[in-house]
Order: C-alpha cells, then structure tokens, then sequence
C-alpha cells in the first residue's frame, strides 16, 4: 500500500450542512471516499491510502482538477483505493461532494 | 492418544460406545458414578447431511430427557462434505440444526464440552466442536479453517510467503496453538494426567456467557473482536 | 407482496444502498460509522487495502415504523467476507438487540470467511451463530436477506440456518461450500463452477425456495425485499426444543424424499412440477405462484 497526502487551498466551500458522506467501495479498480466537514472552508485535504503505487502525479492532477471544478472547500477527505482508474476516481469524488450537499435525511 | 486411549483415561470407571458412519455414540460414567453421554464425528470423517442429522437427532432426544446430564461431543473430522449432493439438499441448514440443537441442549440444562483430539475444518468445525459451551484440545490435534496450500491458491501468495506470515500472527494460520490464540480453545489438557480430572475441572466451572472474544484478547489472537462487540452494543443502548 | 419497483436491483446495488432503499427514509442510524476508521487490523499484514466500514454496517432503524437493528454486508469488499472487526459487529449488534428486546435484520453478501483472517473470522461466525441462539430464545426475530453478488456461502450459511426466517432473491445462493471450492477439492466431475446455470439449480433462491430453505422468494428489487421482510416480522420467532423437533421431521423428511436426487430438476420433478427444465426460465410472479402450490414449507421449523 501507498500513502499519499495532499492540503489544498479551495476557491469554493462545500455547499450544505452535512457533516459526512461515503461513496463507493473498496475493491479492484474501485474505491470509497468518506467526506468529513471539519476543516476551514477554504481548505481541502485529500489522505489516500492505495494498492497501486507510483501514482503521484496522476493523483495530484485528479485533486487539482477536482478543487478547481467542485465545491471542496472545509472537507477532509479520505481514500481507501483498489486501484482505480483516474476517471473513477474523479466520479467518485464528484459524487461525495454532491452527496455531502444533500439535506438531513 | 488414540480414541480408545483417551476414553479410557476419561471414563476409568468405564464407558459404552458405538461408531458407525464415521460417528460415535455412547455413554460413559463420570468419577462420581453420574454419566454422561458421548458423542462426535470420528476417523477424520467429512460431516454430511446424514451424520449432521443424526448427531442432531441424537443432542434432541438429550435435550429432552427430564436429568440434565453432559454431552461430551469428541471429534476428529474432515471439514465438512464437500459434494454436490450434500449443497442440493441444504447442507447449510443441516450443519445449523447441529449446531442450534447443541447450543440449545446447553441452555436447557445439558453442560455440553467438546474434546479436540484430532483434525478438524470449515463448517463441520463450527457445527461440532465451536457450538459446545467449552472446547477442550489434546496435543496434536489439528483444526484449521482451511490448510495453507489451498489458502496460498486463494490469496495467489507463495505458501513460503504464507508460512513466514504465519510466524507473526495467530490470526489466520492451521494450528492448535493459533486457534487457542483466537480464543477458540478453553484449554489443552496434558496428556500425562488423567483426562477424567481434566474433564471434571471443566464441568464444575460455571457455564456462561460467551467468553471467547475475552480469552482472545488476553492471549493476544484477537485484538479487537470484544471492543468492538462492546462499542456497538454502548451505541445502541444510547438514544 | 406485491410493491411498485424501485428501479434498483438488489444485486448490484453496495449494502449502504440496499440499506437505504429497503429501511424508512431517513431512520438509519449507524454504530461505529465509517468516520472512526475501525478497520481491520490484519489486512495490512498481507499489504492488501482496508475499508473504513470493514465491509459490515451496523444500525438501528426503523421498517414500516417497527424499530429494528440492522446489519448490511458489502459483498464487493473482500467478498464481504467475515474478519475480525467485521464479524464483532455484528455479533455486537445481536447482543445488543437481545438487551433491547429489538429484532434484527441481516442482509447477507458473503463468500464465507475471510482467509487473511481465518481464525478470526471461523469463530466470529461461532459467537454470531450462538448470539443470534440466544436473541430468539429471548423472543426476537432474526430475518436474513439474500440477493448479493457474493450469495451467502461458507459459515454465512451457516449463520443463514440459524435465522428465525430468509428472504432470497433468484439471484441469492445459499450453500455451505461454494462451486469452486468444490471443484478445486473433489474435481470438475463432482462440479463444474463454471456451469452457471447448474450453481443456480444446485444453491439458488429458486431452489432454496422450492425445498424450504427460505420462507420468501422476491423479484430483485429493494421494494420487494422491503415487502416481504414486513411480513416476516410479523411471523413467530421462537426457537426451543419443540421448534427444533420440527425443524429435523422437516430435515429427515427432505433427506428421505430428496436424498437421491442428482439435479435440482429431480427435486422439482419430486414435488410434482410437470417442467422442471422450465423453472430456471420463469418469470419471478410465475415462479412464485407455481412454487406456492407444491414447494416444501418450513413454517415453526426453523
């Protein structure tokens, strides 16, 4: 496994009032991001924990891409990957940061 | 120990039993004159449908006697049997009536200890000796979930690989000592006193809850099974 | 038992959606949630990736306004196989609804136990089995749910036959030992895991159905599920010795009337059904209802 880790400064604060959400499973090519509000809303962390290594970069243009075009802003986010392909990976954050905005069940 | 040895050492006051099928029925009589009945899964037998039954048929009528007598339930099996027969008519529901009839004969009364003496796997382990109230071992006695070769084709690692990890953690290596480790095992008895005492010190401590997560915690096996188990039941009772 | 479709199918959805489309809106409530990154502590050991959930999740909710624990198996994860963290959450969940008087629903996706974790995982499924024992005694239900893309294999079978009433789906399998682990010990003769249609006639909720192995047979589909699981809380829970004297008259009987069977469709042919080649074709309500007619039932022998 590979640890990765990233703070960005994001232009948007996460849009609604949960204080978490989890997309996705774990398993090959795939992977779960839990989503926690709990930083500054000018702030997103992104900590990746995953089974491919000597991905770096290609992480860190996902990240940049997602902070520049989502509503990130305060969240911490956490990533258990299988190994997936980078535009599952941008799916699935998309898809927390649209989870996260949604009201209190 | 061979079968006939360690009924002898338990039961110097003497003992009846029956094998057939791969299974052992019978009764022996305890230090004090009381008895206690026998049975289990024998000669490394893969537990079916049939033998399930059986064994369950036999925990029943126990159960529903009006004396609370023991059960020993003996075993040195196979895993379960592995055939397309035995999935056809529902060997999930056979091994869950063994093993529900055991657990309940416990609670209406009828201490039920198992003795591990040789092999045993898989679901004939959980049906049979796991769903005795205590589980005692002998040296030399086998179980394993699965052995480290077929583990070694599912997981795709060396079984070199496999041994070495298995040096390092109980958790998921073949062995008596790891099984122990987990919990899984009250305790080894010595082979050198006699087996009657042995089994007289398992029944006169007091049945109860289910303490296995406990033990494997203090033997190092199982790290976190009991505060777990704890953690969600103080959540639950919150709110 | 009829409920308008969810448009969701219960195979391929993960546990945290199956969870929400079968329970009340809104009225789940997670233990030990994914924020407190309880994973398991033995995966690392074999450097393969954790999940924050260990593919168990566990909560109170409510069903049609009963209150009901709840614990949902995510099949994709590990096979949603029984570990260490994942198999005491579960055994937590039991005892804590033997304490609260609740019952509890179990939707099962599992491959059995999991093999970095064996002995752990082997006698989680002891503790569950004898903890779900002890919640009936007291007078509580526990219903279990299967249609995963893992079916419910190995010791989660086990735990299966010892739940006060199943669900299945076509899709769901119940069986102790899977086809592949059949044919890797006794060879392709004995069981070709490749032959999909023989697994479905050998463990599938079709069979499992017919010869009484489960007590409901659903569509694929949440709202179907969510159906059937409200009227099984409406059925007896109880598990003591005249249940389990019933339970094996009805064991002994399938073994005498069945016991020679070589194929599912020998079974079929058995309980009367004209076609049995036809009853892997059939349409859900069209089972259903030729299924009702002749099947073997297991009502308080369970």
């Amino acid at each position: 496994m590979e640890h990765l880790s990233y703070t960005v400064t994001a232009p948007r604060a996460a849009g609604g009032t949960r204080r978490q959400a989890i997309i996705g499973v774990v398993a090959s090519g795939n992977l779960e991001v839990l989503a926690e509000r709990v930083l500054a809303t000018d702030t997103c962390t992104v900590d990746i924990a995953t089974a491919a290594r000597g991905f770096a970069p290609v992480w860190q243009a996902v990240i940049a891409d997602f902070v520049a075009l989502r509503a990130a802003g305060g969240l911490r986010l956490s990533i258990n990957d299988g190994g997936a392909r980078p535009d599952t990976v941008a799916l699935r954050l998309a898809q927390v940061v649209r989870l996260i905005e949604e009201p209190e069940a | 120990m061979t079968l006939a040895d360690i009924l002898i050492s338990l039961f110097p006051m003497g003992h009846v039993a029956e094998e057939r099928d791969g299974l052992i029925f019978g009764r022996g009589t305890l230090p004090g004159g009381d008895p206690i009945h026998i049975l289990g899964v024998v000669d490394q037998t893969a537990l079916g449908v049939e033998g399930a039954l059986a064994l369950a048929g036999r925990v029943l009528e126990i159960a529903a006697s009006a004396n609370s007598d023991p059960i020993l339930v003996v075993i040195d099996s196979a895993s379960q049997r592995m055939s397309r027969r035995d999935e056809l008519l529902g060997l999930s529901e056979y091994l869950a009536h063994l093993a529900k009839a055991l657990l309940l004969a416990e609670t209406s009364g009828h201490r039920t200890i198992g003795l591990l003496y040789g092999g045993s796997a898989a679901g004939a382990f959980i049906a049979t000796a796991l769903s005795t109230g205590m589980l005692a071992a002998l040296p030399g006695a086998h179980p394993a979930v699965m052995d480290l070769a077929s583990m070694a084709r599912v997981t795709k690692l060396p079984i070199e690989v496999l041994t070495a990890k298995a040096e390092t953690t109980p958790v998921f290596a073949p062995g008596l000592d790891n099984l122990a480790k987990t919990g899984a095992i009250h305790a080894i008895w010595d082979p050198a006193r006699p087996l009657s005492d042995q089994l007289a010190e398992l029944l006169t401590s007091p049945a109860g809850d289910d303490c296995r997560a406990q033990l494997g915690l203090d033997r190092g096996g199982r790290p976190k099974a009991a505060a777990i188990a704890a953690r969600v039941i103080a959540e639950a009772r919150r709110g | 038992m009829t409920a308008l479709p969810s448009g969701l199918s219960w195979l391929e959805a993960s546990a945290r959606q199956r969870l929400a489309a079968l329970l009340d809106p809104g009225s789940f409530a997670e233990f030990i949630g994914p924020e407190q990154r309880e994973r398991s502590p033995h995966l690392r050991l074999f450097d393969l990736p954790e999940q924050f959930d260990d593919g168990m999740i566990v909560g109170r909710a409510t069903l049609c306004r009963t209150p009901v624990l709840v614990a949902a198996q995510e099949g994709r994860f590990m096979g949603g196989a029984f570990g260490e963290v994942h198999g005491a959450k579960l055994t937590g969940l039991l005892r804590a609804a033997a304490l609260l008087g609740r019952d509890v629903l179990i939707l099962f996706d599992t491959g059995g136990v999991r093999l970095q974790e064996a002995n752990a995982g082997e006698l989680a499924i002891s503790e569950i089995m004898r903890a779900i024992v002890d919640l009936r005694r007291a007078g509580n239900r526990v219903i279990g749910l299967i249609g995963g893309r893992a079916g419910c294999y190995g010791g989660g079978g086990l735990i299966a036959g010892c739940c006060s009433a199943l669900i299945v789906s076509e899709q769901g399998r119940i069986s102790v030992s899977g086809p592949e682990v059949i044919e890797t010990n006794k060879g392709v003769e004995e069981f070709d895991s490749r032959d999909r249609a023989l697994v479905w006639r050998t463990m599938g909720g079709k069979h499992r159905y017919l010869i009484g192995g489960a007590d409901g047979y659903v569509a694929d589909d949440p709202a179907a599920f969510r159906a059937a699981t409200q009227s099984a809380l409406g059925r007896s829970p109880g598990l003591d010795l005249s249940m389990l004297h019933a339970e094996h008259q009805r064991l002994t009987r399938r073994l005498a009337r069945f016991g020679n069977a070589r194929d599912g469709t020998d079974v079929w042919s058995t309980l009367g059904i004209a076609d049995p080649d036809a009853i892997p074709g059939l349409a859900d309500d069209d089972f259903r209802h030729l299924a009702d007619a002749c099947r073997e039932v297991a009502d308080d022998a369970r």
